[in-house]
């Protein structure tokens, strides 16, 4: 069977009819071609999958396709706007908050969860809210950086 | 990574959700699918149908009255740990709630999703117990509810029927003069909680009227520890480890992690500490 | 212009990064694409009776099914071969596919191919495979005794070599006459390498033209490709191109050559269409070669001044079910050569067995050895600090290499090209604030659960991996140059083709500022271009911390031939001896004659345009470099941990962590130290919370995140990071290498800290990953 979804996907309207069992990372990358959420696990640890739905960082590989019917999604290929970066994207890149860089849509996408929810955090709770995205290259050290980096230009 | 094939049924009320899941043998439901859609994906769970309850607006939500707060079974982590009403009536639930995962866990799970699965290293189920909380389930015969100590039966199992529905939560509110904590002492892969201690005292006059203590992660339920030793003492560091110490587990989980022992000692650790906490903000 | 060697200039990798737009492996597509799923055992060692495939082959949508026999009737070498030889290594066979036999838990038995993903994974749940379970060991030491089941055959006593450095009456003879003597009994627990990237491949071949592309998470294209089409698909190498496009992160695990990339590759030769298969986390864990795993015992002597006399090392090391790429190695030459250390020891011995286990493969990861000898060397030293009274300052600094005493040659082969120890250990303390440390220390020693211990790590690496003559008569089958071709273009701008391919080190960063620094051009006037085997010139790789001070010495060495030639160009255009001419700032000048000059562009143009020329040259301005250094590099430095323990639980808490690393030269220091910063990371990993542990039938009961602890955000701490500079004496750029240093030196600053915060409790020594229960039970033991 399959069931019929219409969602928002970085602002556009997409209509689609996808198996019960598609998760919306898969969906989002090989039904839509939107390959920045990646996938580093299969135990919801990584975060490397994470995208905003409606507004709310979740990890797309825990989350049917179906279950997003309706809602509104964030890709890291939706954050920059009208060809300006992101502060966030522009602070990992200022305070090389990213190596190998698998991990930084997600990262990216669950600081600006973060900094919606709290805009100015300090460096623990930059830690706390950043402890579902693994990052194996960077020890963290610069990820904290441009985040703060980040923040203030928000601010 | 890749689940097996199942029917999907939305369900658009708690009624047609009660239907579809008489009709379907064997059809899980789904919140957030925050337990069920990690099961699936490593094919541990392959249930021939999914009905999906996460839109049941009736299911959702935060309240209080008449001395009791109310939390729907569909309401996230997120919210339970942001509430202003938990804040002010029951702040140990959401403590705990913010201990859960992460931040984009906590915003796709769901209290009943959690305490349905019941896992043990979960970080809810010790502090249902320790509220003396109910849970409220309907089926098509009706509704009943249980107490949270009855509810968790054993290792990722509860009281929910195959016909059943988790609704609502109910917990007497915390009232003045009483402070509750939860430590936890996290596992550092899966986040879980090696051992979680829910604690409450409740002081008057310099003197404890009330204590209780309850203990997740050491057993496949949650342990309540006897602290009425507490009760009518000033609450010293002497009187609150003394309490502690009567932790008792028979048949204790271990992993490569901690062992049985160890989480028993670190319970009475963590035990001590989450009663000293609840005592400071009594 | 402003010098741009040693600026921190922004990476030019991170635009694409940061928008999502980079593209990985599995965000490749491709007409026609196919999906593998690789069937695998569950067994850690069982005989294969049958594989019944046709369930999953009548399943719709599915393309193929393929087992051993499919492999034996393609009639290829069809096997995984070793890279690296030892005397009298037993080399058993590691089919692509088993055959007959399973060795691991994750050995390839068949592979389903389907038109989606999903499907793959349906049929490959339909594959029946009745397996005959067996004895299986799983643990280094275990593997050793008697009557312990046998992994191959070929391998009596599962030992796949017996190896030694050192002399062993020297040391005897030290042992005798020492005045102190302190000994352990260790574990270096095995890693999984977590890229978070798992491994990846998409394989298109064309029967038309006989070619096959390989897109795939690739540390090393080119050595891929010789492996893939040497030994396990004999296909002719010119025939296959490897692309490593964006690869998240390797640490090693990538370098090596693994049966499913060779299995995917035969799938699209079969099918004759392209075909992915990306692996699951659970699958990257099982098949990504491990780190570490050793049991090691280990003794050092001291004379009444505390002056080492003699070490002696005794070390099991795990090979897992197979020979991996350069797994012969890593617990020898990348290990028992490092016994030295940053101090004079006159008496060295250091015997290694390398041990066939029912596990993964180990092979190289970061550090790969020299982590494992770090840990064995600065675990001792704090042992050593204690036995002698000295401490762990004094006794380190008494023992290390005088700066003079360089090119310092060591009893374990190497020769230490420069060094200069005592000023990082002095920085370290200075950073650290280490007096008002010892009294913090002090002071908390009598009073409460939570006590402060400080942990020493004063490490030597050899890296860069080089040089060639020394690798191959070590054993190495390839050699450890690397390559480089720069090309100006008519218009003086450039591409660099580097046979370093990057996986998150920012290459293309740091390599156009060498080319910009030396040329005096823009950096932003260089392209640089890696990971493709059809574009680049046969180049070694990635690993060993080898990119800079190998393949920048690469560049550098083509850039000044191309500067070489353009004054011999700017000597004929301007009428003077070439002799005579200088480059400066992008200008060729007639020394002493100001005026007389030329821009780069100008003699680039007339390299193109060859109108006005000299008789005796080519047309063209780019130079090709094969570069293979004198020698290894040799980074050093100082690390120091603060931690609490809690005795009351045995958590540890990192309060401080602070880093004086010497890695010579440094070309962007942004990005040099993020290196540390991630290496640090790793070795932390290493000494709290990672460790792959198999249960006693061989099942890998940590494989997924959940029981796997990899550092996670909130775990960790901001780093404080100096550096002294001792430049290499042996290369263009004076650069060492860093990818590794940090995971080199911190796992023995953390457990030395730990076991100094517990001294109280009279424990000398914790095994790693420092686990709150293993901590606990050694206070109250």
């Amino acid at each position: 069977m399959t069931v019929s979804i219409q969602l928002e996907v970085n602002g556009k309207p997409v209509q689609a009819a996808v198996e019960p069992r598609r998760l919306l990372v898969h969906f989002l990358r090989e039904d839509l071609g939107l390959t920045g959420a990646n996938i580093g696990c299969e135990t919801s640890l990584c975060g490397a999958c994470t995208v905003l739905v409606d507004g709310n960082a979740v990890k797309s590989c825990t989350m049917l396709a179906a279950q997003a019917d309706g809602a509104s999604v964030t890709t890291i290929e939706g954050l920059a706007q009208n060809g300006e970066l992101h502060p966030l994207q522009e602070g990992f890149w200022e305070k090389h908050g990213l190596q190998c860089g698998y991990c930084t849509p997600g990262m990216i996408l669950s600081a600006n969860y973060l900094l919606a929810q709290n805009p100015s955090p300090d460096d623990e709770e930059i830690r706390e809210g950043l402890k579902g995205n693994i990052c194996r290259c960077t020890g963290y050290h610069n990820i904290v950086e441009a985040v703060k980096y980040a923040a203030e230009r928000m601010s | 990574m890749y689940p097996a094939q199942f029917d999907y049924r939305r369900a658009g009320s708690v009624d047609e959700a009660l239907s579809l899941l008489q009709e379907n043998e064997d059809a899980k439901l789904m919140a957030g699918g925050h337990s069920l859609i990690p099961m699936m994906k490593l094919r541990l769970a392959q249930p021939p149908v999914v009905i999906d309850i996460g839109r049941l607006n009736e299911l959702k939500g935060i309240s209080e009255a008449g001395g009791s707060v109310r939390v729907g079974s569909l309401t996230t982590h997120a919210d339970i740990a942001a509430s202003d009403v938990l804040a002010a009536h029951c702040p140990v639930l959401a403590e705990a709630a913010g201990h859960i995962g992460d931040a984009q866990v906590r915003n796709r799970g769901t209290i009943g999703g959690n305490i349905a699965h019941a896992d043990p290293g979960s970080d809810i189920p010790p502090v249902l117990v320790l509220l003396g909380a109910s849970v409220h389930l309907q089926s098509p015969s009706g509704t009943r509810s249980v107490a949270a100590g009855d509810f968790f039966q054993d290792l990722l199992m509860t009281d929910v029927g195959e016909d059943e529905i988790l609704t609502h939560v109910d917990a007497p509110a915390l009232g003045a003069g009483t402070g509750s904590a939860y430590l936890k002492f996290e596992h550092p892969a899966s986040g879980y909680a090696v051992v979680g201690a829910a604690a409450s005292v409740t002081v008057q006059g310099g003197r404890c009227t009330g204590a209780g203590l309850v203990v997740g992660g050491v057993s496949a339920t949650p342990t309540a520890v006897d602290v009425s030793s507490l009760v009518g003492t000033d609450l010293s560091d002497d009187a609150i480890a003394a309490a502690a110490s009567g932790l008792d587990a028979e048949d204790p989980i271990g992993d490569i992690f901690a062992s049985g022992d160890y989480r028993v000692h670190v319970g009475k650790v963590y035990g001590k500490r989450a009663l000293a906490a609840a005592r400071d903000r009594a | 212009m402003a010098r741009v060697l040693g600026t921190s200039i922004k990476r030019r990798e991170d635009p694409a990064l940061i928008t999502g737009r980079g593209k990985y492996t599995d965000d490749l597509k491709a007409e026609g694409l196919a999906h593998a799923v690789i069937v695998r055992s569950p067994y850690a060692h069982a005989r294969i009776r049958g594989i019944d495939t046709s369930a999953a082959a009548a399943l719709p949508g599915v393309l193929a099914v393929l087992t051993a026999r499919d492999v034996a009737a393609a009639g290829i070498p069809g096997v995984v071969p070793v890279g690296w030889l030892l005397p009298d290594l037993v080399t058993p066979a590691h089919p692509m596919i088993a055959a007959d036999t399973v060795r691991h838990v994750g050995d390839a038995v068949a592979v389903v191919v389907a038109e989606d993903r999903y499907l793959a994974r349906d049929a490959a749940d339909r594959v029946a495979v009745d397996y005959e379970p067996l004895d299986a060991v799983a643990d280094v030491v275990a593997a050793l005794e008697d009557g312990a089941p046998s992994v191959h055959e070929e391998a009596p006593g599962n030992v796949a070599f017996d190896w030694e450095i050192g002399e062993r009456e020297p040391v005897d003879a030290a042992f005798a006459s020492a005045a102190h003597t302190v000994e352990l009994d260790l574990r270096n627990n095995r890693l999984i390498p977590h890229a978070i990237e798992p491994r990846a491949v998409l394989a298109s071949y064309d029967s038309s033209t006989g070619e096959m592309t390989i897109h795939m998470t690739s540390q090393n294209p080119h050595v891929h490709r010789l492996l893939m089409t040497l030994a396990s698909l004999g296909m002719p190498e010119h025939k296959v191109r490897i692309v490593a496009p964006e690869v998240g992160g390797g640490f090693g695990s990538k370098i090596h050559h693994y049966a499913d990339e060779a299995i995917v590759g035969l799938c699209s030769m079969k099918l004759d269409r392209p075909v992915k298969w990306t692996a699951t986390r659970t699958e990257t864990n099982l098949t990504d070669a491990h780190g570490r795993d050793h049991s090691t015992r280990c003794a050092l002597a001291l004379d009444a001044d505390g002056r080492i006399t003699g070490l002696r090392v005794d070390t099991a090391a795990a090979m897992g079910a197979y020979l991996s790429t350069f797994a012969p190695a890593v617990p020898t030459y990348l290990y028992g050569t490092l016994m030295s250390g940053q101090y004079d020891i006159p008496a060295i011995h250091c015997h290694v067995t390398g041990v066939f286990t029912h596990t993964t493969p180990v092979d190289a990861y970061r550090g790969a050895g020299r982590p494992e000898a770090t840990y064995v060397v600065e675990r001792l030293m704090h042992l050593a600090g204690e036995a002698t009274g000295l401490g762990p300052v004094e006794v380190r600094r008494r023992n290390f290499v005088s700066p003079d005493a360089f090119p310092y040659q060591t009893q374990v082969a190497l020769a230490y090209d420069s060094g200069n120890y005592g000023p990082a250990m002095d920085r370290a303390l200075e950073m650290i604030g280490y007096e008002d440390l010892r009294s913090q220390q002090a002071s908390r020693r009598d009073n409460g659960a939570k006590q402060i211990g400080i942990g020493f790590s004063s490490y030597i690496e050899a890296c860069g991996l080089a040089p060639s003559a020394v690798v191959g008569s070590l054993g190495a089958q390839a050699g450890q140059w690397e390559s480089a071709d720069v090309r100006v273009h008519p218009t003086a701008s450039v591409t660099v083709y580097t046979g370093s391919s990057s996986h998150g080190q920012g290459h293309e960063t740091t390599f156009s500022q060498i080319v910009a620094d030396r040329l005096g051009i823009d950096p932003e006037a260089v392209e640089v271009i890696h990971g493709d085997t059809d574009l680049v010139q046969f180049g070694m790789g990635t690993y060993g911390s080898r990119s800079a001070a190998v393949g920048g010495s690469a560049i550098a060495r083509s850039v000044d031939k191309i500067i070489e030639k353009g004054k011999k160009i700017a000597a004929h255009l301007l009428e003077a001896s070439a002799e005579d001419l200088e480059y400066e700032d992008g200008s060729f000048r007639v020394a002493g004659s100001p005026d007389r000059s030329l821009g780069l562009g100008d003699v680039a143009l007339q390299a193109y345009l060859a109108h006005n020329y000299p008789d005796d040259l080519e047309p063209g301005l780019s130079a090709t470099s094969f570069y293979d250094p004198a020698n290894f590099t040799y980074p050093f430095g100082t690390h120091v941990c603060v931690v609490e323990v809690d005795t009351e639980t045995g958590s540890i808490e990192l309060l401080r962590y602070a880093a004086v690393d010497d890695v010579g030269n440094v070309i962007n220091p942004m990005i040099v130290d993020g290196q540390l910063h991630g290496g640090l990371a790793q070795g932390i990993g290493q000494a709290l919370w990672e460790n792959a542990v198999y249960d006693e039938s061989g099942q890998l009961v940590s494989g997924s995140l959940m029981d796997y602890a990899v550092p996670k955000i909130h775990n960790l701490i901001p780093f404080e990071l100096d550096r002294t500079t001792t430049p290499c004496p042996h290369n263009p750029l004076g650069v060492k290498g860093v990818g590794e240093a940090g995971a080199i030196a911190s796992p023995a600053a953390v457990v030395n800290a730990v076991v100094d915060a517990l001294a109280p409790f009279g424990i000398s020594h914790i095994d790693m990953p420092l686990t709150p229960e293993k901590v606990w039970r050694a206070v109250n033991s």
